[in-house]
């Protein structure tokens, strides 16, 4: 219990529970089938953009180019896709935009690990290099007609039940695709060496180095997996949307790191976890899209996602200052 | 020569023209404990590189376990036995004590995967190996700086170390987290394992080591049985010269001066109380005790910046109350922090903005505007006044070594025109050279009439350059010491007694 007040994901799951509580009160409707499918549906870009995020943070570093890395990769995938009237199995198109979004992320890797320049500057540059060469070289326009077998994907669902009246309700099978993500990061940081190297570069660079681990390559690692996770986002991004917007998700990069942060990932690195990150996720989805519920107008609802983001790692800040002050005298 | 284990020989090592090893050697036998002393700068940390393959020496041989190698790689070296323990201690603050202790092990066998039970395992092995108990869930930045040096120091012993070597392994520590690792070096010592201290503070140096080799300007000055060295002789050889073991005298005033500073029953209601003493102008007072003793919150009261609650303070004759630092700055009274990397100085801004950064309103021109060429004048008076030795004073002070960064914070305060000086271990980490330096400085200026306030462990610094010692315990004066009839023994026994 004692070590339980002092985590950050102990408070979030608290606010979460509570929101959904006040949220169901005023509106029952926030409870239904329907909206907790289309609430975890929600979840599943920023969810996948996340683990990438926390990966980052967790090394210290931090990654704003991934919606830009997203961007890209899912219009070029899609145009490739239309102008070849590809129409086979989605798979294809998945690999294809998570490939493009890794040796993007390379470039990233590559900035940072050899020259270790300062992973903010190197994304902020490499974010606006992405998508401009999109807008210059590619195109501007949208493609408005995906392959039939995208929207096909972005229909299936699983755990289809008959709510009544004949309607059916389902949750999204990407939800599973995020789900895998997840389990992924969250071994690679458990169970690997590479894993537990990157929290202890977030921790301590130097020390990294002394210790015998090879800082450069697990960078290389890092990198390239933001950008697989990256165009895997934006992938699915364009199959929910139905089409192809190469405007769309650059901008929303801060709300990706914001929901890592309220989840306990560490700014300056070396702490956060999976499970933290994916309800700083579910949190800010909630925000984002129920507080419609309690007739909260739009506008309010950027400056409560800001409130929340200061209450929720504001408090556990002060509460780990006060345990090492008691620790300390 | 077969049973030594570590040989170095004429070594030699060059940096850009600057000869910073010049022909050193260096042995240890298996369970050697040795001590390596010397003044920054002198070689100590080079040496050190060599040893564990961080530098390539230009000339020598160094030998481990009878393996020659002319120049030794940072993994050839630890797989020797050779194990470093650098003064930050090189830890992982956000992991676990597991962790910290079996990540070195798990990289260097190429490990893939990690598994926490392996990390613990091998993490108690290597406690038990020093006999020690710690947490090895605990997240390492939680545990004091003792229990973060116990795990650097288990963390050697897992690559089965023969030789640990201690960058000024004792500094953050206190007097029984001393004794507690010098009784873990000698359990150390009684399985093989040698132990070489890098260090300036002599006193543990000669309580612990059994050898010593001592570098001066890149070369060995002096090597040979610590039981042979004394204090003064030892320093002798690091510095080239003779450090006076003379006592301070204050400086007599004309008849009727009154005090600089006089506390009557000052004290905060918790953690000080009852504070009576006074300072005349021209004389250096010192204050010592244990930690928690309230000397430190003392000295922050009288500057404003931890307000008292009961008790006068008088300037000169004159009762003042001190509630905030712009009255502690208007009655002239000067701190030097302790921590002045943190607390006194701006370590990214240039030396000369550090310098009048306190007496701003005095070289306001017109509208407000800073009178450059004044400051300027002020700067290069402090300057040559403190021999703080810099190619350009726009440089960051951060590019200063620790005895000339602490010039300029006392340049700093010498700007402001002080009349009371308070400082809090004026030479912590600072070595001999320019802390001799700067106790010259502190009586220049007690001649000059500054009344001077020094709080410090370091005991024999302030029998040497105080007129008394004030001895605080649990928040209250337990007893003065006359520096001219006592010395620091008999303030040790009598801080034994208290404890």
């Amino acid at each position: 219990m004692k070590n339980l007040i002092k985590r950050q994901e102990f408070y979030i799951l608290l606010v979460i529970i509570v929101l959904a509580v006040i949220i169901g009160m005023n509106n029952t409707a926030f409870f239904s089938l329907r909206n907790i499918f289309s609430l975890g549906k929600s979840t599943v870009v920023m969810g996948i953009f996340a683990m990438g995020t926390l990966m980052v943070l967790l090394s210290g570093g931090i990654d704003v180019s991934m919606t830009a890395v997203a961007a890209f990769s899912m219009y070029l995938t899609c145009k490739w896709m239309v102008e070849y009237g590809y129409n086979g199995p989605v798979i294809a198109g998945f690999v294809i935009a998570m490939g493009i979004g890794g040796v993007l992320g390379l470039v990233n890797g590559l900035l940072v690990s050899l020259f270790d320049f300062p992973t903010m500057i190197v994304s902020l540059g490499t974010s606006y290099a992405f998508a401009g060469f999109i807008y210059t070289f590619v195109s501007t326009r949208i493609v408005n007609v995906l392959p039939s077998n995208m929207t096909n994907f972005s229909r299936s669902e699983i755990l289809v039940t008959a709510i009544g009246g004949g309607q059916k309700v389902g949750l999204t099978v990407a939800f599973l695709i995020m789900l895998a993500v997840m389990l992924i990061t969250f071994a690679i940081l458990r169970f690997t060496m590479l894993g537990r190297s990157i929290y202890a570069i977030g921790g301590s660079q130097s020390s990294a180095e002394r210790a015998g681990i090879n800082v450069k390559k697990v960078k290389l690692f890092i990198y390239p997996f933001v950008g697989v996770t990256a165009g895997l986002a934006g992938i699915i991004h364009s199959a929910f949307m139905r089409n192809s917007n190469p405007f769309d998700l650059i901008g929303t990069e801060l709300n990706v790191i914001a929901a890592a942060v309220l989840g306990g990932a560490n700014v300056g690195g070396g702490k956060g976890t999976v499970i933290g990150t994916f309800l700083g996720v579910v949190l800010m989805t909630l925000v984002n899209n129920s507080l419609i519920f309690l007739g909260i107008p739009s506008y309010w609802q950027r400056m409560t996602t800001g409130c929340i983001i200061l209450l929720a790692t504001g408090i556990p800040a002060l509460a780990r200052r006060r345990s090492a002050a008691k620790l300390t005298s | 020569m077969q049973d030594e284990f570590i040989q170095l020989e004429n070594i030699d090592k060059k940096f850009s023209g600057v000869h910073a090893l010049k022909r050193v050697s260096l042995r240890m036998k298996p369970g050697e404990i040795r001590c390596l002393a010397g003044e920054n700068g002198s070689g100590k940390s080079t040496l050190i590189k060599v040893l564990s393959g961080v530098y390539k020496p230009e000339s020598g041989m160094i030998r481990i376990n009878n393996n020659a190698y002319e120049r030794i790689t940072p993994i050839e070296s630890m797989g020797e036995g050779v194990q470093i323990i650098y003064q930050d201690f090189s830890l992982f603050p956000n992991l676990t004590v597991a962790e910290n202790i079996a990540m070195n092990s798990l990289c260097e066998n190429k490990r893939k995967f990690y598994s926490k039970r392996e990390a613990r395992k091998i993490a108690s092995a290597a406690l038990d190996k020093i006999g020690i108990d710690l947490p090895l869930d605990a997240i390492t930045e939680e545990l004091s700086v003792a229990d973060r040096q116990l795990i650097a120091i288990a963390r050697a012993m897992v690559n089965d170390a023969k030789l640990i070597v201690m960058d000024e392994a004792t500094t953050a520590l206190t007097q029984n987290e001393v004794d507690k690792l010098f009784s873990i070096i000698l359990d150390l010592k009684s399985k093989g394992i040698a132990t070489l201290f890098v260090s300036h503070k002599l006193r543990e140096v000669l309580e612990i080591s059994e050898k010593i080799t001592i570098l001066r300007n890149g070369a060995m000055v002096s090597e040979g049985n610590t039981k042979d060295y004394d204090e003064a002789l030892i320093t002798n050889h690091m510095t080239g010269r003779d450090i006076s073991k003379t006592r301070f005298v204050p400086f007599v005033q004309k008849e009727h001066t009154p005090p600089a500073l006089e506390l009557s029953g000052l004290g905060n209601g918790k953690d000080f109380r009852n504070i009576s003493f006074s300072l005349n102008p021209g004389d250096i007072v010192g204050i010592t005790g244990l930690l928690g003793c309230g000397r430190n919150e003392l000295m922050e009261s009288l500057f404003g910046l931890r307000p008292y609650s009961t008790g006068k303070v008088i300037l000169s004759g004159r009762e003042v109350k001190i509630d905030n630092i712009q009255r502690a700055m208007e009655n002239r009274i000067g701190l030097v922090p302790e921590d002045r990397l943190t607390e006194g100085l701006f370590l990214d801004q240039p030396i000369k903005d550090n310098i009048i950064v306190g007496i701003l309103d005095k070289i306001k021109g017109a509208f407000g505007l800073l009178n450059d060429a004044e400051g300027r004048r002020i700067v290069d008076r402090q300057i040559s006044d403190m021999k703080v030795v810099t190619p350009d004073t726009s440089n960051p002070v951060s590019s200063l070594s620790g005895g000339n960064q602490q010039r300029v914070v006392l340049g700093k305060w010498l700007a402001t025109d002080v009349r009371i000086l308070m400082l809090n271990g004026p030479t912590v980490g600072v070595d001999i050279g320019s802390k001799e330096e700067i106790h010259k400085k502190l009586k220049e200026l007690a001649s000059r009439g500054l009344a001077v306030l020094m709080i410090s462990d370091d005991l024999p610094e302030l029998i040497q350059n105080t007129s008394r010692v004030i001895l605080m315990h649990k928040g209250e004066i337990t007893c003065e010491f006359n520096c001219s009839e006592s010395d620091e023994n008999d303030i040790i026994a009598m801080m034994k007694e208290l404890r």
